[in-house]
């Protein structure tokens, strides 16, 4: 084995130039391979991080009531369903801290929500009203990275709204605004913070209260609506919500339930990245094969006075296979040193910038290149490595 | 003396039909231990065929060949590989050393690939062949600065390597000047003597074959004499 390794590596150092262009050349199949990687990567954690970096992905809320009949036999004579009733979770914040402590979990948001109407002077505006607990207004939409005026912080009898609502109503950082309920509670508020998040529902229609206002608007002293709930990993999310839904008992709906375009469109972007980055590979097992098929049929008189010696024929491939190994190695780390180079210039995940390719780094995937640059090289020379092996040593030395 | 080789009734033909060559028409050949032998015949009388049938490289159509009492006839290809490594040494007019290596290096190849590696007994018994056909000097030279002597000499030197019970050449010094062909020739009458290694000598030089033991004459696929 180190016999044929020293062999392979003299072959390869025989012949520097032509050594050096077949590495440079399984070096670029490397580097697109990571480059892609990086690229899909970097694209998947934006588009997550613009649409489902700013939601749930596990949500409780109560499940729908179904309509009871008043004539019984016949479905004639329903009762209306009461949204106020289907809504209300009155024992979910007891299970609070236990899903807290579920490993995967980052963050439990309690919420009241509802519809209202703000009024400033003669202008109304309708509004889904959205009540949070202090401290946890960031936990599930970042608020804080979306404030342009004021704080994030919620206290009592303050209230969150964003630039479109406020320009639509010229309402000013400071000034009161009255808020009522669709239950017919009003309450006057004043404004803390205006929002801008590029979404023209949320910036429009969107006014974030303390859970303390909500409860009052709503004229719920106990229990919450919903209960919002974000995942170190979003994809956990289908394992993570049956585990909660069997501790609770509680409606937990995983977001992938309402989310499967988005999931549909991050799988075909994934498969699009699989495809270039296997014709990447392919690139580099015809370049290192075709390579290989040439130095054997430049070595045949050399391997048939090895095999004159009393070389066995598997001694000869393993001669051949480990050039190949050789140069998918040095190949794959030379091409994952000028991937890395060639990405560094480009901001990372947390600092995308519109107009600039979104290439997150840390996603190029560079052991996963050596190595299946390695395993491609190697299976890339084994075909011409047999070739090798089955050189008749009479007419090889004869030539 | 023993017998060392022992072919019966050797047939070689290549081709089939009409255009079907038979190069060994039953030739029988028996080489003692020991022996320094000329194989003596012209071009076309059979003699590199016979040669590469001892030598394991090639089967026979037909026929018996013993070495060392090993019925090589019907030995697998691996196990004649390990055969021709372990008691058949080779030399060939043209000297067919490995160009990327150096001369210690060429020497050593057959044990390096029974070993899997250049042992240190490897190395001590390569640079004493290649001091004994005095290239003490060019040891780690590598073979494409050598003269066509010199080359041949550690040619000689690799296929004395494994201590061969046999060595087979063809046309050693078909290639070289008088005076490097008579000392590759004085090498070989020297181990031969020294180590008592049977050579086997295919040769068109009537000097050359003067030097040997043994003058066996081959025509038309025969031994006649």
């Amino acid at each position: 084995m180190l016999y044929a390794l020293k062999i392979a590596a003299r072959y390869l150092t025989a012949s520097k130039a032509q050594t050096a262009l077949l590495i440079f050349g399984v070096a670029i199949g490397v580097f697109i391979f990571i480059f892609m990687s990086a690229l899909i990567g970097g694209l998947a954690e934006l588009i997550l991080s613009r649409t489902a970096g700013d939601m749930a992905h596990i949500s409780i809320q109560a499940e729908a009531v179904d309509p009871i009949l008043l004539l019984p036999g016949k479905p004639l004579l329903v009762q209306q369903k009461s949204s106020k009733t289907a809504n209300n979770l009155p024992t979910a914040m007891a299970f609070v801290p236990l899903i807290e402590a579920l490993p995967g979990v980052t963050a439990v948001s309690p919420q009241i929500t509802g519809a209202g109407v703000l009024t400033r002077g003669s202008q109304v505006t309708q509004v889904s009203i959205n009540g949070l607990e202090a401290g946890k207004e960031s936990a599930i939409t970042r608020l804080d990275s979306y404030i342009t005026q004021g704080t994030a912080r919620l206290g009592a009898g303050g209230a969150l709204i964003g630039q479109r609502l406020a320009d639509d109503m010229d309402l000013l950082l400071g000034q009161s605004v009255r808020l009522r309920s669709s239950g017919g509670i009003e309450v006057v508020l004043t404004v803390t913070g205006i929002y801008q998040m590029g979404q023209g529902g949320f910036d429009r229609r969107t006014a974030y209260v303390s859970i303390g206002t909500a409860r009052t608007l709503f004229a719920m002293p106990q229990g919450v609506t919903r209960i919002e709930i974000k995942l170190a990993d979003l994809y956990a999310a289908d394992t993570i919500a049956p585990q909660i839904k069997a501790m609770t008992g509680l409606n937990a709906v995983s977001w992938t339930v309402d989310g499967a375009q988005l999931l549909e469109a991050l799988a075909a972007q994934a498969q699009t990245g699989y495809f270039l980055k296997g014709f990447a590979l392919l690139t580099i097992i015809i370049g290192v094969a075709s390579a290989l098929l040439l130095s054997t049929y430049r070595r045949r008189p050399e391997i048939g006075i090895m095999r004159a010696m009393g070389a066995s024929q598997g001694f000869v491939v393993l001669v051949f296979v480990m050039q190949g190994g050789l140069v998918g190695l040095m190949g794959g780390l030379f091409g994952a040193g000028i991937g890395y180079l060639a990405l560094l210039p480009f901001p990372g995940r947390d600092n995308f910038q519109s107009g600039v390719l979104p290439i997150d780094i840390n996603q190029g995937s560079y052991g996963l290149a050596i190595l299946l640059t390695l395993i491609g090289a190697i299976l890339a020379s084994i075909w011409p490595a047999r070739a090798a092996a089955r050189v008749d040593p009479v007419e090889a030395i004869g030539q | 003396m023993s017998a060392l080789v022992e072919v019966t009734d050797l047939v070689k033909t290549f081709g089939s039909g009409e255009a079907e060559t038979r190069v060994l028409q039953g030739l029988n050949l028996t080489l003692e231990t020991g022996q320094l032998a000329a194989l003596l015949g012209p071009s076309g009388s059979g003699k590199s065929t016979l040669l590469t049938i001892l030598g394991t490289l090639m089967q026979p159509t037909s026929g018996a060949h013993h070495m060392l009492g090993v019925d090589l006839t019907t030995a697998s290809d691996p196990e004649r590989t390990q055969f021709r490594n372990l008691h058949i040494g080779f030399v060939f007019q043209f000297h067919n050393l490995l160009p990327d290596f150096t001369a210690l290096e060429n020497v050593m190849f057959p044990t390096a690939i029974r070993e899997g590696r250049e042992t240190d007994a490897a190395k001590a018994r390569g640079a004493d062949l290649l001091t004994r056909m005095g290239l003490a000097d060019r040891i780690t030279f590598p073979t494409a600065h050598l003269s066509g002597g010199q080359k041949q000499r550690v040619a000689v030197a690799r296929a004395l390597m494994n201590k061969p019970e046999l060595v087979l050449a063809d046309e050693p010094t078909g290639n070289l000047d008088r005076v490097s062909a008579m000392q590759v020739m004085d090498l070989i009458a020297q181990i031969n003597k020294d180590e008592g290694t049977t050579f086997l000598i295919s040769t068109h030089d009537e000097k050359i074959a003067a030097l040997c033991h043994r003058q066996i004459a081959v025509a038309d696929g025969k031994v006649t004499g």
